[in-house]
């Protein structure tokens, strides 16, 4: 019996996440748009234009190979099942057990590894510097989430999310000076690596500027659907890992009654709504940074993770 | 002592080092001067919670004196001196700002390392406000050191001064009168070093402290 409960609440998890990440991407985007003025394209715009690329024909470059064609599959695959570890209504998770915030780190890696090698893999001049750019962020985002993840795992005593998610939630947490900075730093981190404004604009296609896009130039039909719901999957990622990890209220406990499941699923819809909108504000109200700013941005997040872990360590071995 | 008593001392303790960073992080004058009332206010709300925690009446004048002088009278005299002098413009840093970020961390750890090395028998409060402490006083120095700005280095030197009376309000006992006059001292030290940076620029024309190096023939 379980088992069964265990799989049916893994499953709903899963589905959950993949049906609801268009609709975070297209509430952000009206957000964004009601805040300039604009009236914005509706809710559900990114709903048809993955459906809309879903029913076009793939265009390949003729220099493409295997990889090319194979890689949008990876990513999908690598992002989703990162996507299905982090808890979003319920602790239940089935997956869980098996990996942790590390291979999370791990899966989102090795997607944005294969992205790299798709963006140089046809040979155009935008693809080899999108991928360059993004592997050179990527190389300071990597580390502050890694550590950031260890400080977070020394307040908690684990790296398994349920188990992080039900100790924050607990009073045995108090008050914790280097939680503050673990926020701060993750949220330059998901910034970072969702293409976000002062990183990167996900809504421009300006050559000298963009990072993400450039990548996938060269992508059409359901392989830049799969490649877009990825990049969708992987913001309702971040966004969920934070309201996890830092606002693990009304989450339902791993063996709640189905009344329990339905409020921390509403609980979850609030703090989505919540964190997009923040995301939106943040973003209408900063400009986007030069290139060789990156660094500098992305090295105060690594500093923050680095010094919540120390404090951590100090306040730890008293 | 209650662990939120110790949780709270060291959320501030923790936030005066954050603070530090923040000013060796900035690379603008005015910034930096805002930072540095920031740390100071910092620092007065750690004395005063010593003071609640140790049940040390004396500890409020310490807090109120950070107040008042470091937060308050020594920022507003600093910009009326970068004013004087002209100079809101960028400061150069000697090395870039990651590796003066990554040097900054690897002092702290340092000091980390030392002080709960060298303090084992006292109690939790003073270990951690010593360690803290130091990692403060290291990372003033370092902002003097990579900076070549004299009114930058005037404001290291002032952060570095935060971290000894960190350091001395977490050891019980200290007596005011040695807090009174440290403080007074620092305050002669500041007016001491705007009549210095004044005559420099006159005879120099500019606070940047290469300019010093030319003379004596070192650089160059």
């Amino acid at each position: 019996m379980n088992e069964l409960r265990d799989i049916l609440s893994q499953g709903a998890q899963m589905s959950l996440v993949l049906g609801l990440a268009p609709l975070l991407t297209g509430f952000v985007r009206k957000v964004k748009a009601r805040l300039l003025r604009r009236r914005g394209p509706p809710l559900l715009q990114p709903y048809r234009d993955l459906i809309r690329l879903m029913r076009k024909d793939v265009v390949l470059a003729d220099n493409a190979s295997w990889l090319f064609r194979v890689i949008p599959y990876l990513i999908f695959a690598g992002t989703w099942v990162a996507a299905s570890l982090v808890p979003t209504f319920g602790n239940g998770l089935l997956f869980s057990w098996t990996a942790d915030l590390i291979a999370i780190t791990a899966l989102l890696g090795s997607a944005r590894f294969f992205q790299a090698l798709a963006g140089m893999d046809v040979g155009t001049a935008f693809g080899g510097i999108g991928s360059s750019r993004e592997v050179m962020i990527a190389s300071l985002a990597e580390p502050a989430m890694l550590i950031t993840a260890f400080s977070v795992a020394m307040i908690a005593g684990s790296t398994q999310l349920p188990t992080v998610a039900e100790f924050m939630g607990s009073d045995a947490v108090g008050l914790r000076v280097s939680l503050g900075m673990a926020f701060v730093a993750l949220t330059i981190v998901a910034l970072a690596e969702n293409a976000r404004i002062p990183i990167d604009n996900p809504a421009t296609h300006l050559e000298l500027t963009m990072v993400h896009e450039a990548m996938v130039l060269e992508y059409s039909g359901r392989h830049l659907a799969l490649i877009d719901l990825s990049s969708q999957l992987k913001l309702l990622l971040y966004v969920s890992l934070i309201a996890c990890v830092f606002l693990p209220w009304g989450t339902a406990t791993a063996d709640a009654s189905v009344a329990w499941l339905a409020l921390g699923a509403l609980v979850y819809l609030g703090k989505l709504t919540v964190l997009g909108f923040l995301l939106a504000v943040f973003e209408t109200a900063i400009a986007k940074m030069r290139v060789f700013r990156i660094p500098e941005f992305l090295g105060a997040a690594l500093m923050l993770a680095l010094l919540a872990t120390l404090l951590r360590f100090v306040s730890g071995s008293l | 002592m209650s662990s939120l008593q110790f949780d709270i001392a060291h959320l501030l303790a923790g936030s005066l080092v954050l603070a530090s960073f923040m000013m060796l992080y900035q690379d603008r004058l005015y910034a930096l001067l805002n930072v540095y009332a920031l740390h100071a206010g910092v620092l007065a709300l750690s004395v005063g919670w010593q003071a609640y925690v140790q049940q040390a009446p004396h500890l409020y004048i310490t807090a109120l004196i950070a107040l008042v002088f470091k937060a308050i009278i020594i920022p507003v005299a600093l910009h009326r001196i970068i004013k004087r002098l002209g100079i809101h413009r960028e400061i150069e840093n000697v090395i870039g700002i990651g590796l003066t970020m990554m040097a900054g961390i690897g002092l702290v750890a340092l000091s980390m390392v030392v002080m709960l090395r060298v303090t084992p028998g006292a109690d939790a409060l003073a270990r951690e406000d010593l360690a803290f402490a130091l990692s403060v006083v290291l990372l003033g120095l370092l902002i003097m050191v990579t900076r070549r700005n004299a009114v930058s280095q005037v404001v290291g030197f002032m952060s570095l001064e935060n971290g000894l009376v960190l350091a001395a309000t977490g050891a019980k006992g200290m007596p005011l009168v040695v807090e009174i006059s440290v403080a007074f001292s620092v305050l002669i030290a500041f007016i001491v070093i705007g009549i210095f940076l004044f005559r420099i620029r006159e005879r120099f024309d500019s606070v940047d402290v290469q300019a010093l190096d030319r003379f004596r023939g070192e650089r160059r």
